[in-house]
């Protein structure tokens, strides 16, 4: 916890700002019913997470925050969305009570347990003496690898990423068994759009009038 | 004549779709050096694809890129991961041990860079093609987005 007094004070600040822009959205979401703006804040949530991971020096995390948070669940969140109604249902005045005092607990005790954490880079702590710093050594010599991140993925921890692969792979195959491939509902839904005019792709001139005018 | 609402977002992502594709595989293949990797890689490839869905429409996105080949891909990307484990098992080592796969001694790096790539190019084409698969689920069952959506 020390780590922050000592170290320099505008790192510090880029820190508190970032953390605070993240708490300002997190609250924002919870507060807001407009499902599409609760879809755009969870992609900003994820931008703002990524930058700090960045100021942490946790590059390949950053990485992966912005372009499967920002980019892929935002838009996979989006076409869901598309799904269902526009707006979340109200809730009761007292169903948020027992949310609140859950949250508030779990809150109390990550920060009671944030007074046993090293600080940030303590070159002592559990994560930089062990496996870790075993790896850093003896990388060059195993894999004549320069980026240890990727000889940890994919050779001393080969069968973590197959078994990571797989469940990607098994993910998209429970979304296709779950929600089709998507090409049968598509071109039912054109065929459709193609008796009604007026939306979709307009085929007669009367039509293309009525688009522009909408 | 006058019934493209969006010519400048159409005109702006054809312009930085190539850049896109051309930055997944910078991440790709320079994975070994700085961050990245497979798994960033094709997410952004997917993305890619998934920006010329949203701006030109799911139909014209599924005839470039058919549903079809994306889950295709995901199978084959989870193919080529395991088949290099099995590779290292015929070569007569362990299961994705890639010293084995062309008999080397330690201290030599050529099996380790072939198989790292090996794998890479797995976890490109398996999270590529299952994201492509997700989001041709969910998008191929609302016709067009329309604008009051936005």
């Amino acid at each position: 916890m020390t780590g922050v007094l000592e170290g320099d004070i505008g790192m510090a600040l880029v820190n508190i700002l970032l953390l605070a822009v993240l708490f300002v959205v997190a609250i924002a979401i919870a507060r807001l019913r407009s499902l599409f703006a609760i879809v755009m804040l969870s992609g900003i949530y994820s931008l703002v997470s990524a930058t700090w991971y960045v100021v942490v020096d946790a590059v390949d995390v950053a990485f992966t925050e912005a372009a499967v948070g920002a980019g892929m669940s935002t838009v996979v969140l989006l076409g869901a969305m598309l799904l269902t109604s526009r707006t979340a249902k109200p809730d009761k005045k007292f169903a948020r009570l027992g949310p609140l005092l859950v949250v508030v607990a779990t809150g109390v005790m990550l920060i009671y347990a944030t007074v046993d954490l090293p600080a940030l880079g303590d070159p002592n702590s559990p994560v930089n003496t062990g496996v870790g710093l075993q790896q850093m050594q003896i990388n060059w010599a195993d894999t004549g690898i320069p980026n240890v991140v990727t000889s940890v993925l994919g050779s001393y921890r080969g069968f973590d990423t197959l078994g990571e692969t797989t469940v990607v792979f098994l993910a998209g195959l429970a979304v296709a068994l779950l929600l089709g491939f998507g090409e049968r509902s598509l071109a039912v839904s054109i065929r459709r759009e193609g008796k009604s005019p007026g939306r979709g792709k307009p085929s007669t001139p009367a039509a293309k009038k009525e688009e522009d005018a909408s | 004549m006058n019934d493209d609402h969006h010519v400048i977002l159409r005109v702006v992502s054809k312009m930085l779709l190539p850049v896109i594709i051309m930055f997944a595989f910078y991440t790709q293949f320079h994975g070994d050096f700085g961050p990245g990797g497979g798994f960033q890689a094709g997410i952004i490839i997917a993305v890619g694809v998934i920006l010329y869905a949203l701006v030109f429409g799911v139909p014209a996105a599924m005839r470039a890129v058919p549903p079809v080949f994306t889950r295709s891909l995901a199978a084959i990307g989870v193919i080529i991961y395991a088949g290099v484990g099995y590779w290292a098992l015929l070569q007569g080592g362990n299961y994705l041990e890639y010293q084995a796969l062309f008999h080397e001694p330690p201290g030599e790096h050529h099996g380790q860079h072939v198989g790292i790539l090996l794998i890479e190019l797995g976890v490109l084409c398996g999270v590529a093609g299952a994201m492509l698969t997700i989001f041709y689920a969910f998008a191929g069952r609302v016709a067009e987005i329309r604008d009051k959506d936005w």
